[in-house]
């Protein structure tokens, strides 16, 4: 293993000379309460390959800003589902980065808020310096506050983030537009959200983004999908230090090991194949609890292995059904205001974006999404989106039944051979050898 | 079972995630379920405020409220919010209901069930409880009368 190459140009160059040199980088997710434990975690994150990235994600408390919650949790010793960075004191955050994060070694906060001012604060004041989410993405799927408050309140956010350059590094942002509720959205309102998230960000002040894409239900159409992500962002950001970042599934996942490793394998193959620079896992663990570092690590391993400068991505330069789709809806919404915050909301209001399924009081909810017979993901309903090719209410009704088949699908398809499901085809380096491999050898 | 038919419509029952949970598609699924049981369903969402959750279910008296969370916080959450809900007069009695992954770790389960029924829930379902929840949903609604009668 070569040794940890420093980059001076802070996340994004970091990013991209990894990818320069054919590495991916990979990233867990992961957040523990107790700072030892967060601190461990990172530590076998750094270990775990020369192009990692570690991960601090906060616990729901500290997300909704129930900082009262935290303390009483922490003084009961409950155990919290992430890192509360807001409640621990600076100098146990600090001493718990200390010798671990560094400018070989670059550590991202995610959380998940539509109010972040805590969050951000605290963020500044420790100089950390890539963290995540969206104006949008993180407040529909998140719970009740209201749009224009998400709004308000993350461009003030992204405002003071971006200031941290005046201390001499470079703030980086990755939208969270990119999986939204995680299942049953057709990729061109996926790749339209992340896209203009990432418009936002660099609308107040920030240089350098990600732009993620959560894996669905089909490769290819999900290979189409990047590639309109890629060409989208190479046509309409301000910026050139931008690359796109997959999310390994983030519905409902295989409970086979077995699934679990071949899923996690076409997400990398996903990264690699559409040219994006950075994958964050998921683990053999996920179905049934919180993943255990030692299988952060594992996952973490065996997305790397995937990568090799001998991979040519494929080009993005073709017309496909997902980038005319997602072009038109990003037209239509920056043609209703000049500002980009106030564009988002009369979008929304107007149902020109309207996320299948989801229960935020500002979405419309006219929209929605099903798993047809080839896996790929398709609308039975557009709603009010500003598609050339609308498709009204087919008469497919939903049930609890169907639902429920088309959020299972995916677990249904890779824990082995249903009725009628194709299983996806083996590939070389798709086994649970290679997996126990990966465990053992760590 | 009275209460019911007094209602001019389907009764109506509360569908609701916790104040710290996001997850949604629980809360979808459990709206669609118990619509096809005969119920009206209001959804309050995922991340409902505990001043938010009693206020909905002071002004729409419903005939049940179901909550889900999967965030491994619904145990303190729930804890919380049931006392709430129990001190308002109108919801002493109103069957009031969760399930889902209640806690972050897999240990004491049991213990924490009891602990949410001691505090207030007629029933707390396992993460693998759909089947129980549907039956009791059903029994609930009156809709299955001669379940009742079986199992009184």
């Amino acid at each position: 293993m070569s040794a940890r190459q420093h980059s001076p140009g802070g996340f994004g160059a970091f990013v991209r000379a990894a990818a320069d040199r054919g590495d991916l980088v990979v990233q867990p997710r992961m957040g523990f309460g107790d700072p030892a434990q967060m601190r461990a975690g990172l530590a076998a994150t750094r270990r775990a390959g020369h192009a990692t990235v570690g991960t601090i994600t906060l616990d729901s408390y500290t997300r909704v800003g129930d900082l009262a919650a935290v303390s009483r949790a922490l003084a009961d010793g409950a155990l919290l589902n992430g890192y509360p960075i807001a409640s621990h004191d600076l100098s146990v955050t600090r001493a718990m980065l200390d010798g671990i994060r560094g400018p070989g070694f670059p550590v991202q906060v995610r959380h998940g808020s539509a109010t972040p001012h805590h969050i951000f604060d605290a963020l500044i004041r420790l100089g950390l310096d890539v963290t995540e989410g969206g104006p949008v993405s993180y407040c529909l799927p998140y719970g009740r506050t209201p749009l224009a408050e998400s709004v308000a309140n993350w461009a003030r956010c992204v405002d003071r983030f971006a200031a941290l350059r005046e201390r001499g590094v470079e703030p980086h942002l990755e939208t969270f537009g990119g999986c939204l509720l995680g299942q049953l959205c057709p990729p061109s309102l996926l790749v339209a959200i992340s896209v203009l998230e990432a418009l936002f960000f660099c609308r107040y002040g920030i240089r350098s983004v990600s732009v993620s894409y959560a894996q669905q239900t089909n490769l290819a159409q999900d290979l189409e999908a990047v590639g309109a992500l890629r060409r989208l962002c190479a046509e309409l950001l301000p910026t050139t230090d931008w690359h796109t970042v997959i999310y390994t599934y983030m519905g409902l996942y295989p409970a086979t090991d077995d699934g679990a490793i071949r899923l996690l394998g076409h997400s990398a193959r996903l990264a690699v194949y559409s040219g994006s620079e950075r994958l964050i896992v998921k683990t053999v663990a996920e179905s049934r609890r919180i993943p255990t570092v030692k299988e952060n690590v594992a996952a973490l391993r065996y997305a790397g292995s995937f990568a090799s400068s001998d991979v040519v991505p494929l080009p993005f330069g073709d017309d496909s059904e997902v980038y005319q789709e997602a072009r038109q809806i990003i037209e239509a919404v920056l043609g209703l205001h000049a500002e980009i915050g106030q564009a988002l909301l009369l979008a929304f209001g107007k149902g020109y974006l309207d996320v299948p399924y989801c229960l935020h009081p500002d979405n419309r909810g006219r929209t929605r999404g099903y798993v047809a017979a080839d896996g790929r993901l398709r609308w039975s309903d557009t709603g009010a989106l500003p598609v050339r090719r609308p498709v009204r209410d087919d008469g497919r009704r939903v049930t609890s039944a169907g639902l429920l088949a088309d959020l299972s699908y995916v677990r249904r398809t890779y824990d082995g051979p249903a009725s009628g499901t194709p299983r996806p085809a083996a590939v070389e380096g798709d086994s649970a050898d290679d997996w126990r491999f990966a465990l053992t050898s760590w | 079972m009275t209460d019911v038919e007094k209602l001019p419509g389907p009764p109506r029952v509360v569908v609701t995630g916790l104040a710290s949970d996001s997850h949604t598609w629980n809360l979808v699924y459990l709206q669609l379920l118990i619509e096809e049981l005969g119920y009206e369903v209001v959804n309050l969402g995922p991340c409902v405020p505990d001043a938010v959750l009693i206020e909905q279910c002071r002004r729409l008296a419903p005939a049940m409220v179901v909550m889900s969370s999967v965030n491994g916080h619904g145990h303190t959450d729930a804890l919380r919010v049931i006392r709430g809900l129990r001190e308002c007069p109108g919801l002493s009695t109103t069957p009031v209901v969760i399930g889902g992954k209640l806690s972050v770790s897999t240990d004491r389960v049991d213990a924490l069930s009891a602990e949410l029924v001691a505090a207030g829930f007629d029933a707390v379902f396992a993460d693998d409880g759909i089947d129980s929840f549907q039956s009791f949903v059903a029994l609930a609604a009156g809709t299955a009368t001669s379940a009742i009668e079986a199992t009184a």
